[in-house]
């Protein structure tokens, strides 16, 4: 399969509706990244959940955050787990800087060049009509 | 507070065959094991009242009885993955429900569903039930597959503890070794030396082709028994001396990075600390345990975890292996391992039932206790048995 012909997977494509993380989605096609946040006590839900673990508050509200984070760890795949993608690939796992850590891909920085506390920034990428991806660059 | 302590002996072990295609149905599997086991223990098959398993076997218990003619169940169970449905047989027989239960896996993993496909299996069933969390946040960039949800975390530790490959490479060698003697491993080689594996590939960085243990085809069975029934039956009972699991803060399977500290096995710890609490010994005790080599770091991880050395201290322990090899500090695996005999739960509690009926292809002398520990990187589960 070459790489126009593979989608990136998401639950959407298969007709099944996101539940949780709709809002989170939403806000990356308008590239504006939110995360949720309990509106009791402010503790960050990642990943997206319908109950606050800290309170216990069902009241939650997504937030936008600044996009600014840093590299937590990352895995290279020496060869792609699926055909959306390049080989090498490579995953990171990004703090956020507001608290919350995603799962998410580099722009322009090498593997070998990550390392943990890499300052990144988020970048936003249209996989296609339903799908937009927060990635993340070098920042500074 | 009551105690299962001792309340319940495993009685019977068996396995079919394990290699990478059966070229049979887990159904046949299932039902050969389970009779294989229950003749092994000297207990009718219409003895035996409790049937349980995890969830992600193929075949339904209900058939399973059906074929095997077991008339009358008072008791069946799902558990999640892993050895968990240990502790619902355990549980069942110590709470007087049961008087035997059979507790067994039966899955083509080699050549039928490799856990790698979870993405593939969910997208044909659609079952977004199973793990959301993955599909959801996890594939659209393309972390797929156990490995590399794992690999995450393993970077962390040996990273944040400075734990080398030249360290952590001896887990799959001392397996090897180990597998090398057990004409029923699977992935029975020569064995490995340190430099086979620092020559492997690093196939999902930071785990190399060598760290990680292959699917297998086929199935294991154990029947246990309440402790007053075990000692007239065939063989030598194997008491249950603890069976615990653990399951922690924002845990998931593989991939529980909202924690504050990812390099660690907080589950392995809490479990740890049940089964000692429970057993009432300590890992001062212990000098044999079937650990999850699912991934060969985590076994070092798992060392910390269990207690057998301090936060940070698992890759000095693994360097050289003469700690993990029979008469070192802590033998492990001596069956060969998932590493070696291939990754199927269960098959490292029959390796501790071995170890303490003196059956093993690597028998240490006079063994009186055994751990098994499994669920690395998610719920964890084990137990303490003993002579």
């Amino acid at each position: 399969m070459t790489q126009e012909q593979a989608k990136v997977p998401h639950p959407a494509r298969w007709g099944v509706l996101y539940r949780s993380s709709g809002p989170l989605w939403d806000s990356a096609k308008e590239r504006n990244l939110k995360m949720q946040r309990c509106a009791s006590c402010q503790n960050w839900l990642m990943p997206p959940r319908p109950m606050c673990p800290n309170c216990q508050s069902m009241e939650s509200e997504w937030v936008a955050v600044s996009g600014e984070g840093t590299i937590c760890s990352w895995v290279t795949y020496a060869e792609a787990p699926h055909p959306a993608f390049d080989s090498p690939h490579t995953v990171v796992l990004v703090d956020l800087a507001e608290g919350p850590r995603v799962i998410s891909n580099v722009v322009g920085i090498d593997a070998d060049e990550l390392e943990v506390g890499l300052p990144v920034r988020v970048v936003y990428e249209d996989a296609d009509d339903v799908l937009t991806l927060f990635k993340f660059e070098r920042s500074a | 507070m009551n105690s299962i302590k001792d309340t319940v002996a495993i009685v019977g072990v068996a396995t079919t065959e394990f290699s990478e295609d059966s070229g049979r149905t887990e159904y046949s599997m299932a039902c050969e094991v389970i009779k294989a086991a229950a003749d092994d223990a000297g207990v009718p098959l219409e003895d035996i009242d409790g049937m349980v398993k995890d969830v992600v076997d193929g075949i339904d218990a209900m058939y399973v009885q059906k074929a095997l003619g077991m008339e009358t169940l008072t008791y069946s169970s799902d558990s999640h993955w892993g050895t968990s449905p240990l502790i619902n047989a355990v549980t069942a027989l110590a709470a007087g429900i049961c008087s035997h239960v059979v507790y067994y896996r039966s899955a083509n993993n080699g050549s039928g569903k490799r856990a790698g496909s979870d993405f593939r299996a969910a997208k044909e069933t659609k079952d977004e039930s199973l793990d959301l969390i993955r599909y959801d946040l996890h594939h659209p960039f393309g972390l797929m597959g156990p490995a590399g949800s794992a690999g995450i975390g393993i970077r962390r530790y040996l990273r944040d503890y400075g734990v080398g490959a030249e360290q952590v490479g001896w887990v799959p060698v001392v397996c090897s070794e180990h597998g090398s003697n057990n004409p029923h491993a699977a992935f029975r080689n020569a064995p490995l030396t340190i430099e086979d594996y620092l020559a492997s590939e690093l196939v999902v960085d930071p785990l190399r082709r060598l760290d990680i243990a292959p699917e297998v085809d086929g199935a294991i069975a154990i029947v246990l028994s309440r402790a007053e029934l075990a000692a007239d039956l065939a063989k030598q009972p194997v008491y249950v001396g603890a069976v615990a699991m653990g399951s922690g803060t924002n845990g998931e399977h593989y991939s529980s990075y909202s924690r504050d500290d990812i390099a660690g096995l907080p589950e392995m710890e809490l479990m740890a600390a049940e089964l000692y609490r429970v057993a009432g010994v300590g890992p001062d005790d212990i000098h044999v345990a079937q650990l999850d080599d699912r991934y060969a770091p985590y076994v070092p991880m798992q060392i910390e975890a269990l207690g057998f050395c301090g936060k940070g201290e698992g890759g000095a322990f693994c360097e050289g292996g003469d700690n993990l090899r029979v008469g070192g500090r802590l033998a492990i695996n001596t069956g060969g391992g998932f590493l070696s005999e291939g990754f199927s739960h269960g098959v490292n509690v029959i390796e501790a039932v071995h170890q303490i009926r003196g059956t093993s292809t690597n028998q240490l002398d006079g063994v009186e206790l055994a751990m098994v520990a499994t669920g690395a990187g998610g719920p964890a589960d084990g137990v303490i048995l003993h002579s």
